[in-house]
């Protein structure tokens, strides 16, 4: 589905596009591409959703935004892609996933990150969210965010350095 | 402080830079201001951290494989079994969480096998076991994050 190419093309874009007048020829020149040839291959990369945006990825704790609470749900699976269609709606929802329950230690299925300026508003806007959504029969824990150990943007540097002993020989 | 061009360059660019040979340019354009502005702001945005980077966000799962994984570690342990699982660099967003599963992160393999690797050396590492909550389903739209900067 993606070659080696837009592979290449995409870790560079995760790393950052370059702040300068042309920053696509930048990494042509790295790609052994055109200008032109990167551009329609980001396209393609978007059109095909493989590229979800690309654009300001901002750093929210910096910008006041301290609060962060993954909230978990044991929603059935009946439901499930109808509720998270619904809870991904409302723009304070950062993420919303489907993961599967781990027995009853863990029995919760749909996962939806929540960004805010402190935890009143997180929960204020849960409750809403709880309330829009028809959420309060299921089961759920909230989880905020105390200190990160380690953070990375979205870097698959694992698979980089992979990819640079097949490109080594 | 942040100037009114900081705060739409925050705002306003999230979904998408115009996808064009000329990006910063095309933002200028739109905004009515010279495109070394934009880039100088930019800058100082990235500079003081306010942004993490000008980049893709990709769909999960289609460059190698993903896993969220938490672990449940005694508090006394917590830094120490952190700072292990941190050597690792399959490991992406390590962070504590108040809960009694209080660890959790981001496991990033080539495929499926690496990634259970990975997982069994770090619960013989540990000590501790994990609980392995890969992806099902997506059902976020990423329309980025709209920023209040009221208060």
């Amino acid at each position: 589905m993606i070659d080696g190419v837009s592979r290449q093309l995409i870790e560079l874009l995760q790393q950052g596009l370059p702040l300068v007048s042309r920053p696509y020829t930048e990494i042509a020149k790295k790609l052994h591409l055109t200008e032109d040839e990167v551009l329609i291959r980001v396209a393609k990369l978007k059109q095909q959703g493989i590229i979800k945006r690309l654009g300001v990825v901002v750093n929210h704790r910096r910008l006041g935004y301290k609060a962060n609470a993954m909230v978990v749900f044991d929603v059935p699976d009946s439901l499930i892609s109808q509720i998270g269609d619904h809870v991904s709606q409302f723009n304070f929802v950062n993420l919303c996933y489907q993961r599967p329950r781990q027995g009853d230690q863990w029995p919760y299925s749909l996962y939806c990150m929540i960004h805010g300026k402190n935890k009143e508003t997180v929960l204020k806007q849960l409750d809403h969210l709880i309330e829009s959504c028809g959420l309060q029969q299921f089961k759920r824990e909230v989880l905020f965010s105390k200190q990160c150990f380690k953070q990375r943007g979205a870097l698959y540097q694992a698979l980089e350095k992979q990819q640079k002993v097949i490109s080594n020989g | 402080m942040l100037s009114s061009l900081h705060k739409q360059l925050l705002n306003d660019f999230q979904q998408d830079l115009p996808l064009s040979a000329t990006p910063y340019q095309d933002v200028a354009d739109s905004l009515g201001v010279a495109e070394d502005e934009v880039l100088d702001a930019f800058k100082e945005l990235q500079d003081q951290q306010f942004i993490a980077r000008i980049g893709s966000v990709i769909a999960p799962n289609l460059i190698g494989t993903s896993s969220l994984v938490a672990m449940s570690v005694p508090e006394n342990h917590l830094q120490s079994v952190a700072e292990i699982i941190n050597q690792y660099p399959e490991v992406n967003h390590n962070y504590e969480r108040d809960n009694r599963f209080n660890l959790w992160f981001v496991l990033v393999a080539k495929d499926s096998e690496s990634l259970q690797q990975v997982m069994t050396d770090m619960e013989l590492q540990t000590g501790y076991k994990m609980l392995y909550l890969p992806l099902l389903a997506d059902y976020f739209i990423n329309l980025g994050f709209e920023l209040d900067f009221d208060d």
